[in-house]
């Protein structure tokens, strides 16, 4: 039971972030018809776009990362949103657009193309800001072929535990907390103490090692280590964590996600640009008679699509903090599984996406809970090739034809 | 009000226009007959600014149209409800018809002209919610004349309203295509159904490959013992 829904809110996570990736690819294809092979490259660029801003920028404004307030990891989003959009605009109109008109194969290779660059382009490493005292590393633009890690902006910390004590720290010995209220450890329950130093904006965890038993309030527990800053009459927490933990980077990414998806929905059902989007989207030369502008309306769907791509790759990098160098098969991966996402809910459909996405995760999550995680891609290529057999125009997708 | 001279248009290798003249003047309905590949088409687009073309004037209302895209266009007065008919199949009927509509801001003269519209096509009222691509033909003709009437033109260019249409429907299209000019729109009509065609308008063009090969009073044309001939079905 506890595994059961484990995974299923693995597979929410999961799969809003394939959801978001996914509607890149679904947008750009809607009007424009083909594959924008660079998406998912635009994902990596959003990934690592963040960790610059939040490892090496945020230190610099006198912010500690990892202490950060939600506003300023609302920032770093902010930031490799606009970057992003500014690079799929440039893609846009310096690579695509002087193919339009051209056969489609033309594009889909230079879309290749343009992947293969940011691929190699992001390895390449030229400092711009030297490293500048503990904690504040080096600035290199572009990111480096080293892998690096992404501060967690987001605690690690489940919502749904259980305060069981509290109290302040009477003394601290060594990792040893000295109890002001008495508590039962229970068997097989993992516990941990969140002090919160004075001054600190947030609670630093520790794991509690004491075996299970009683102990009375003036008894000591032995913990994992004592936090930094730890001082006699800093506050405390005892918490018994949660069997099935909701961990909060899970719940900023669903609701992140969500929210972006809300909007995105609004913006194409609910207002004239969109409108003019679905419009060209089914006939570019229709809708230029109605006085669309189509460039622009094609250019600001690849910055849509690309901003997504960038929430995905800022949210993806908080919930794993190791970043691979732009070209790791990982980042592949992720973005080969996001377009199957989008052509499994049916490619051009924005609901379909979404749906794929979530789809996707579900068969690749529970594929590797339940029956071997090695095979984890092998579920997601295995759906594709089923969906292209039975329905070809995905899920949601359908053919929609002209009467004549 | 619309001044075309000497209009080329080639696709590739292929000319398809080798110099069209033709003047529409306002209040008139002016029609473009022709056969199947006389270059009616390919006339209406690049006037609309889809095509590039090469001419020595392409003007409305004295100002060059040439090298202008198609959205802008629209914006001087000139609409084109295409061949085909266009509809975004994928938006509801109420969405193509906030489409023609698209280039305008004043909200409540739009909610104005959509009534008279409705006035024209009943129909269309009744289908608002609708998904568009599930209109029958004729209504789809109707509203893509209804939604072209959306963006307030001077000039109507309307290509082949009657393609495809039963007889009876056909009869409804032309009795509105008279109506609206009637309320001050400037038509210019392509038609392969040349009958219709010449009853309804001022004056006529006959196109033979790309080229104008008669022009005039549309009654006169309709006398005239070689457009009835090779165009009436007459003897």
């Amino acid at each position: 039971m506890g595994d059961l829904l484990q995974t299923l809110i693995t597979v929410i996570s999961v799969g809003s972030l394939y959801a978001l990736i996914a509607l890149g690819y679904t947008m750009v294809y809607g009007i424009l018809k083909f594959i924008n092979f660079a998406h998912s490259d635009v994902v990596v660029i959003g990934a690592w776009t963040s960790f610059t801003t939040a490892a090496v920028l945020l230190p610099r404004l006198g912010v500690t990362p990892t202490e950060a307030p939600w506003w300023a990891a609302a920032g770093v989003l902010m930031l490799a949103m606009v970057v992003c959009g500014l690079v799929g605009f440039c893609v846009e109109r310096f690579a695509y657009r002087p193919l339009r008109g051209a056969p489609r194969l033309n594009v889909l290779i230079t879309a290749i193309g343009v992947s293969l660059f940011f691929q190699n382009f992001g390895q390449l490493k030229y400092e711009v800001l030297k490293p500048d005292g503990p904690g504040k590393p080096a600035m290199s633009l572009p990111f480096g072929a080293q892998p690096q890690g992404m501060p967690r902006l987001v605690g690690s910390r489940a919502l749904n535990d259980a305060t069981v004590s509290r109290g302040t720290l009477a003394g601290v010995d060594g990792a040893v907390v000295r109890l002001s209220e008495g508590v039962s450890l229970e068997e097989r329950r993992q516990y941990s103490i969140r002090v919160t130093p004075a001054g600190a904006p947030r609670a630093i965890e520790a794991m509690v090692v004491a075996p299970a038993g009683r102990y009375e309030p003036g008894q000591d527990l032995r913990v994992g280590f004592m936090p930094a800053g730890a001082a006699p009459g800093s506050a405390y927490a005892l918490v018994r964590s949660a069997r099935v933990p909701i961990q909060l980077v899970d719940v900023a990414i669903v609701a992140t996600a969500g929210l972006l998806m809300v909007l995105l929905q609004l913006l194409v059902y609910r207002t004239k640009f969109g409108m003019a989007m679905r419009a060209v989207s089914f006939n570019t030369t229709t809708a230029s008679l109605m006085g669309v502008a189509v460039n622009r309306v094609i250019s600001l769907t690849f910055v849509l699509g690309t901003s997504l791509a960038a929430a995905a790759g800022f949210l993806y990098s908080l919930k794993y903090v190791t970043l691979q160098q732009t070209a790791h098969q990982g980042w592949v991966l992720l973005g080969l599984k996001a377009f199957v996402a989008a052509v499994v809910g049916g490619i051009g459909n924005i609901q379909g996406a979404v749906l794929g996405g979530f789809l996707i995760a579900f068969v690749e999550q529970f594929g590797a809970r339940y029956i071997s995680s090695d095979l984890r891609d092998v579920y997601v290529f295995g759906v594709l090739i089923l969906v292209l057999l039975l329905r070809p125009t995905g899920i949601l997708g359908s053919t929609v034809r002209e009467k004549v | 009000m619309l001044d075309v001279s000497n209009l080329k248009v080639s696709y590739g290798a292929v000319q398809a226009l080798h110099g069209v003249s033709l003047r529409v003047e306002k209040g008139q309905i002016v029609t473009l007959i022709g056969s199947n590949g006389a270059g009616k088409t390919t006339t209406l687009r690049a006037i609309s600014g889809l095509l590039k073309c090469s001419a020595d004037r392409v003007a409305f209302e004295g100002r060059e149209l040439r090298g202008m895209p198609p959205h802008e266009i629209v914006r001087l007065g000139v609409a084109q409800a295409p061949e085909g008919r266009g509809i975004f199949a994928n938006l509801s009927v109420n969405e193509n018809l906030e489409m023609g509509a698209f280039i305008r801001n004043d909200v409540d003269r739009v909610r104005q002209d959509k009534k008279e519209v409705f006035e024209l096509f009943p129909r269309l009222k009744e289908r608002l919610a609708q998904n568009a691509g599930t209109l029958s033909g004729g209504e789809q003709q109707m509203l893509a004349i209804a939604r072209a009437l959306l963006t307030r033109p001077r000039l109507l260019l309307l290509d082949e309203p009657s393609l495809g249409l039963a007889p009876q429907i056909v009869q409804t299209i032309f009795k509105v295509i008279r109506e609206i000019n009637q309320a001050g729109t400037t038509i210019l009509l392509v038609e392969q159904n040349a009958h219709m065609a010449l009853k309804v308008a001022h004056r006529a063009y006959v196109l033979e490959v790309g080229r104008v090969a008669m022009e005039g009073d549309a009654k006169e044309l309709a006398k005239s013992d070689q457009v009835r001939k090779a165009y009436l079905g007459g003897h």
